[in-house]
């Protein structure tokens, strides 16, 4: 199902979580809203699920005005960030729930709750309460049950964000399998720009109540639109008054007309690669990412005087892409 | 904190024993004065038609005022935990009020409201309804006196599950209706069933703002408190044993009333 969202606005008594947002997510298509807390990127997935309300502004479900629809009328799945499961019942009356409200015949129940149950690999799970479950356990169930009802949209507040390191990247790359395979129109929000990279087809890059950029993951990597963007997607350094990466930072023993003096303060080794801090004139720090075989060859150390330079930084920050929102 | 093994031993002992003064003796002195005269004479004094009456107006007012209190306490607890209608505040101090004012107090209010010469009393006796001084009344007092327990039980319970488990609910399809009734009653059930018991003890026993709006003819209008206050304040009528039974009778119906909630409980959880 394709969702526009057009020019919605939403206060908080006298916050604002939204200021005039518009997005469009493709059918089929898997759109991460990416932003730190309080930029209204789960307030905007809220309202897309008729969770929350909208002061201004509307939403349409393949082009039908749905900004007054009931949650339950929109045909939408959603995960929370805290599984919300539903402590009384079983994992298989969890995923059984919507059907049951449904009022599906049993056998029909039973055989659509066997087969969710057998894509999440909780099968042998199925007898159990959700407090006997780990916290990755109880996120597959709450997906099971979110997509028992066949929802034409998924929407996913931070699911993996109160998981551990290694179950987080095991679901995420579990939930890109199942969006590859299922297709349904997913929308997740995340504060981590490593996982939007990983799992979306289109990141929504979120501040202030607004959308910053919108883009592909390179796009957005490469051709930030704003320097927020470029903070918020990956590491920075400020060279020169520009925010560049520190890779893209040029360290050269030989002076040029362009390049900045610095004293070399730190060299770091992180196996491959080598992160170099820098003291530049006015004091400030910076930093430059180079690999061993660089950092060889300039045989850097501690209070060396090196040269830098970033001939991306001007063209990065110049010609950001169009922001379509 | 660590606390040495001595100071957690001496801390029990005076808990148990604070509890064995406080609670366990005056009770126990009932229940042995109750059989002082053996069991069938026990039995003889709460047979008498006047404690089989007090018996059965017991049990019809808290018939009455316990389901009455525990809809409107759930219905108030909803209201307070989570609607965020204006006046929330208001009716938060209101539902105190019960346990604020002396029950003698909230009797004679009735009084001042229901019965002769109040602001309904002449409307009411124009139409011949008895209120005060009449089982109705005593049902009022009952409702007024334990209203509180099951939203002060109830509401804390709803804070604290919080309202995801509703809202997964509702993107499920499922209506208010049917989210209150596989969702949310599950989730608060302990709550609800501990400020029943509380409710049904208090319903039973209360005796302060029933005693003013009550006529006190044993047979119609005497609960089984007013009972045992009757038959205790007739000194040297020899009743003193049947006050005693009485009492013991009570103290069993409110046992009951708590086990039974103890072990129907963990049973409706699995």
């Amino acid at each position: 199902m394709r969702i526009d969202v057009h020019a919605v606005s939403k206060s908080f008594a006298d916050f604002t979580a939204l200021s005039s947002v518009t997005l469009q997510v493709p059918e089929g298509s898997l759109v991460a809203l990416l932003g730190p807390s309080g930029s209204g990127k789960s307030t905007l997935l809220r309202i897309i699920a008729g969770l929350e309300e909208p002061d201004s502004g509307r939403v349409l479900m393949d082009g039908a005005d749905v900004t007054a629809a009931r949650p339950q009328d929109r045909g939408i799945g959603f995960v929370f960030q805290h599984y919300a499961a539903f402590a009384h019942m079983t994992v298989r009356e969890n995923v059984a729930f919507g059907l049951r409200i449904r009022k599906r015949p049993k056998a029909d129940v039973t055989a659509r709750v066997n087969e969710l149950l057998g894509l999440v690999g909780l099968t042998q799970w199925s007898g159990q309460h959700p407090h006997q479950l780990s916290g990755g356990q109880r996120q597959r169930m709450a997906l099971a049950r979110a997509l028992a009802i066949e929802p034409r949209v998924l929407l996913l507040d931070e699911p993996f964000g109160a998981l551990d390191a290694s179950v987080r990247a095991e679901l995420r790359a579990w939930l890109r399998r199942l969006h590859d395979e299922q297709g349904v129109t997913t929308v997740l929000v995340t504060h981590d720009q490593e996982e939007a990279m990983e799992v979306a087809d289109t990141i929504a890059v979120m501040n202030g109540g607004r959308i910053e950029q919108v883009g592909s993951p390179r796009e957005i990597y490469d051709k930030p639109a704003s320097e927020f963007v470029m903070g918020f997607v990956g590491p920075v350094s400020r060279l020169d008054g520009k925010l560049v990466r520190p890779h893209d930072v040029t360290v050269s023993l030989i002076q040029s007309e362009d390049a900045i003096e610095a004293m070399v303060l730190r060299v770091v080794h992180l196996g491959f690669e080598v992160r170099v801090e820098l003291e530049l004139p006015g004091g400030e720090v910076a930093r430059a990412q180079l690999t061993r075989g660089q950092t060889e060859e300039l045989e850097l150390a501690r209070g060396d005087i090196v040269y830098v330079r970033s001939p991306l930084a001007t063209e990065a920050t110049q010609t950001p892409s169009a922001p379509s929102a | 904190m660590r606390v040495s093994r001595r100071a957690r031993l001496s801390l029990r002992g005076i808990a148990l024993l604070y509890l064995l003064i406080l609670l366990l003796l005056p009770v126990g002195a009932v229940f042995i004065r109750t059989f002082e005269h053996g069991f069938s004479t026990a039995w003889s004094w709460i047979t008498t038609p006047a404690a089989v009456s007090a018996f059965w107006l017991s049990v019809v007012i808290a018939l009455i005022a316990v389901p009455l209190n525990t809809i409107f306490g759930v219905g108030t607890a909803l209201l307070l935990a989570r609607s965020k209608v204006r006046g929330r505040k208001l009716l938060n101090s209101l539902i105190d009020l019960p346990f604020v004012v002396s029950p003698v107090i909230v009797g004679l209010a009735l009084v001042l409201v229901y019965g002769q010469g109040g602001w309904f009393g002449s409307w009411l006796l124009k139409h011949g309804i008895m209120i005060i001084y009449a089982p109705a009344g005593m049902v009022i007092a009952t409702v007024f006196v334990s209203l509180p327990f099951v939203v002060r039980e109830v509401a804390p319970v709803l804070l604290e599950a919080g309202d995801e488990q509703e809202q997964a609910a509702a993107t499920l399809g499922a209506s208010s209706w049917q989210t209150f009734w596989r969702v949310t009653l599950p989730s608060i059930r302990w709550g609800v069933a501990y400020g029943v018991v509380l409710t049904t003890a208090r319903a039973l026993g209360e005796i302060g703002a029933v005693a003013v709006v009550s006529s006190n003819v044993a047979g119609s209008t005497l609960t089984l408190p007013l009972l045992v206050q009757q038959r205790a304040s007739q000194i040297g009528a020899g009743q003193i044993t049947g006050a005693y039974a009485a009492a013991t009778e009570l103290a069993v119906m409110s046992l009951i009333v708590l086990l039974a909630m103890t072990v129907l409980g963990p049973r409706r959880a699995r």
